[in-house]
């Protein structure tokens, strides 16, 4: 099994930098990392991959019950550090890579200098005290609409899926094409996302963590954020003044700005 | 004639309508006609909506208005775009769409459905495009919203027609394996002094193949084994290559030698084969007599491809059997035997023609064939092996094979392992 390929690993930046692994959450790839990663490279190490059933993952490397868990991708993780032999990793997961990054630290803690969460959420949907933000019939509704749209997009999704090495043209007409997926991949992840409980494994982190929120984020709101940080030990919360739940694409610079100064701590 | 009394043809005539109505509006007339584009934006027939990047309304037209039954004092400033959306949307929408925005300025196509005041749904199809911002200006995301009912009913029944239509083949998928694993045996047995191993490589997840084997005892200490190709695949193949392998096993017990029991099936199939879509089979069949030091086999073939011998000496052999012709097709068919003795460290192997018939040229449909004689030079690379040698090496050569393997292919190796010219054996203390 060629790792690299299967998970579309890139580095770059400074080669003696420290390391910081940047994981894609539910919907794009790597490419959600864009503005963050010339701000980085400049000082660290930066290993970037999409997830299998992602972006430009080997399609082939699809199983279904191995990614219908988070811990299926958390094993993806290691085995990249494990393949580049990457130490004291700042690993830094936006959205369910968060939590992927919340049970991968715990298996292997010599390999994690700090994990940063990023727009975190242990679990979406609402459980008696605990507000994630959803209700089951909510996610129902997500996977439906994910239907509906890929019917939409399929005749740009097509090409891209059948893949077309050999016609480059094809790449300049696609629109969307950054949160390009197989729809069966898309509709095990989103489930996997949206359905995982993992509030009992924050507290198994025991290396040093930064909890980032979005102070306006529809996906996970405030308390989640608050919740995330009273669970893990020592762990730190800062608030971004940003909207929307991806502050590395709306406020990249201040993303940026605390990825690097913790990972720099370390 | 541009004007006429009374009701015509197309209805009645409508007097304040002006005159030549079919003449085409000369070279920028057009414009004087659509002079009023606050108009053309409020009332064009898609909803327009303009938002600040933190997802504000500023700007909604009458249109998505009047769709929505808001008016603009109660969105604008107050509500985001994603607050219109359904929850699912809106996940989708922080997801998908916001991100996709941010990297590329624009996004299509996009299906969506709104909330509208009173609670009810209005699907639509969304584009969206990023005006920079400049001179102080904020950049601003423009939305066009096409009401899309009709298509979303189209497409609800497509993604229905598409789920009936996947549950269906994996339902043929399961039915197709079950069928093909009924038409091998679960296991080898084991027999003494002889190593088994068989591998079956299916071509088409959706259809049976008609390739066969088994191996089983019969009277005398000896055992029965044959391995064949009924014509043709699916169902019909199915039932033939079922009755052809209960006519071997059954023939083998009141007769076990082997071109008797050839010439029964024979007589099976072709007293079968008066429909319009006649089946026959190529077979090899053999009868195996285990000794102290090595193995005795009688082997009889019908129009089956030879068997191959891979000898202790790391040489390697076609059985030929000349003269065997299909069964089922003649009434008389002739079949012959040869006999042959397996001595420690041989190993014999069957096989169907799905392996030596395999394109090994992918660039055309009629491309080279696999053949014989490269299947022999392979065989002598691997001789000397054991049967689960010999097996796994075929299997990995199928693989290798890949898309050039277009019908299935069934595998049987019967070994006689090399330990037995151990000192320490029959003759040992």
């Amino acid at each position: 099994m060629d790792i690299v390929r299967r998970n579309n690993v890139t580095v770059t930046g400074r080669e003696d930098g420290p390391v910081v692994v940047l994981a894609h959450g539910f919907g794009c790839d790597q490419n959600m990392w864009r503005l963050v990663t010339p701000v980085l490279a400049g000082e660290f190490r930066v290993v970037l991959f999409d997830h299998v059933g992602s972006g430009d993952s080997d399609p082939s490397a699809w199983d279904e019950a191995r990614y219908s868990s988070l811990e299926g991708y958390a094993q993806d993780v290691l085995e990249i550090c494990r393949e580049l032999d990457l130490r004291d990793v700042t690993f830094v997961g936006h959205s369910v890579s968060a939590m992927i990054g919340v049970l991968a630290a715990p298996r292997e803690p010599e390999r994690f200098a700090g994990l940063v969460l990023l727009a975190p959420s242990p679990s979406y949907i609402d459980d008696g005290e605990y507000r994630g933000g959803f209700s089951e019939a909510d996610i129902e509704e997500l996977l439906e609409s994910l239907e509906s749209n890929y019917l939409g997009w399929s005749s740009v999704m097509a090409p891209v899926i059948m893949g077309n090495p050999d016609r480059p043209e094809l790449g300049e007409e696609l629109t969307n094409s950054f949160c390009r997926t197989d729809p069966r991949m898309a509709r095990v992840f989103a489930r996997t996302t949206f359905l995982s409980d993992n509030r009992e494994d924050l507290a198994g982190v025991t290396v040093p963590t930064l909890v980032v929120e979005c102070a306006h984020d529809t996906l996970a709101p405030r308390e989640v954020g608050a919740f995330v940080r009273d669970r893990i030990a020592g762990s730190t919360l800062v608030t971004l003044d940003a909207h929307g739940h991806c502050p590395q694409l709306s406020d990249p610079g201040p993303t940026a700005e605390a990825i690097a100064s913790f990972a720099r701590a370390r | 004639m541009t004007s006429r009394a009374g009701p015509g043809p197309d209805g009645p005539d409508r007097p304040d309508r002006p005159g030549r109505p079919e003449a085409a509006p000369g070279p920028g007339e057009g414009r004087e006609l659509e002079d009023d584009p606050e108009d053309l934006y409020e009332n064009t027939p898609c909803g327009q909506l303009s938002t600040l990047p933190d997802g504000r309304i500023v700007r909604v037209n009458a249109t998505l208005l009047d769709w929505l039954g808001y008016r603009s004092e109660e969105l604008v400033g107050r509500r985001t775009f994603s607050d219109l959306l359904t929850v699912g949307g809106r996940i989708y929408h922080e997801t998908h769409l916001a991100p996709l925005l941010r990297m590329q300025g624009r996004i299509g196509g996009i299906a969506l459905e709104m909330k509208a005041a009173d609670g009810s749904r209005l699907p639509v199809m969304v584009a969206s495009t990023v005006r920079d911002g400049s001179e102080g200006r904020p950049p601003l995301v423009r939305t066009s919203v096409f009401e899309a009912r009709d298509r979303r009913a189209y497409e609800t029944e497509l993604l229905r027609a598409r789920r009936e239509a996947e549950r269906e083949r994996e339902r043929v998928q399961q039915l197709a394996t079950t069928l093909q694993r009924s038409l091998l045996p679960p296991a080898l047995p084991g027999i003494p002094g002889a190593e088994l191993a068989a591998h079956y490589h299916t071509a088409s997840a959706d259809e049976v193949g008609g390739d066969f084997y088994d191996l089983f005892p019969v009277s005398g200490g000896r055992w029965g084994l044959f391995l064949g190709d009924v014509s043709g695949k699916g169902a019909e193949a199915a039932a033939v290559t079922s009755l052809a392998r209960y006519s071997l096993r059954a023939a083998s017990v009141s007769d076990p030698d082997p071109v008797r029991v050839l010439a029964n099936l024979n007589t099976v199939l072709e007293h079968e084969n008066h429909g319009a879509d006649p089946r026959f089979c190529t077979v090899v069949h053999g009868l195996l007599t285990p000794g102290e030091h090595g193995c005795g086999l009688v082997l009889a073939s019908g129009g089956h491809p030879p068997a191959l011998l891979l000898r202790a000496d790391g040489t390697a052999e076609y059985l030929h059997t000349p003269g065997g012709q299909l069964v089922g097709v003649l009434p008389n068919a002739h079949f012959t035997a040869t006999t042959v003795r397996l001595a420690p460290g041989d190993t014999l192997l069957l096989y169907t023609d799905g392996l030596t018939e395999a394109r090994t040229d992918r660039t055309g449909r009629r491309g080279k064939r696999y053949g014989e004689e490269a299947l022999l030079d392979f065989a002598a690379g691997l001789a000397p092996t054991s049967a689960a040698g010999a097996v796994a090496a075929v299997g990995a050569l199928l693989e290798d094979l890949g898309e050039g393997v277009d019908d299935d292919t069934a595998v049987l190796a019967l070994g006689v392992p090399a330990s037995r010219k151990d000192p320490d054996g029959p003759d040992g203390p």
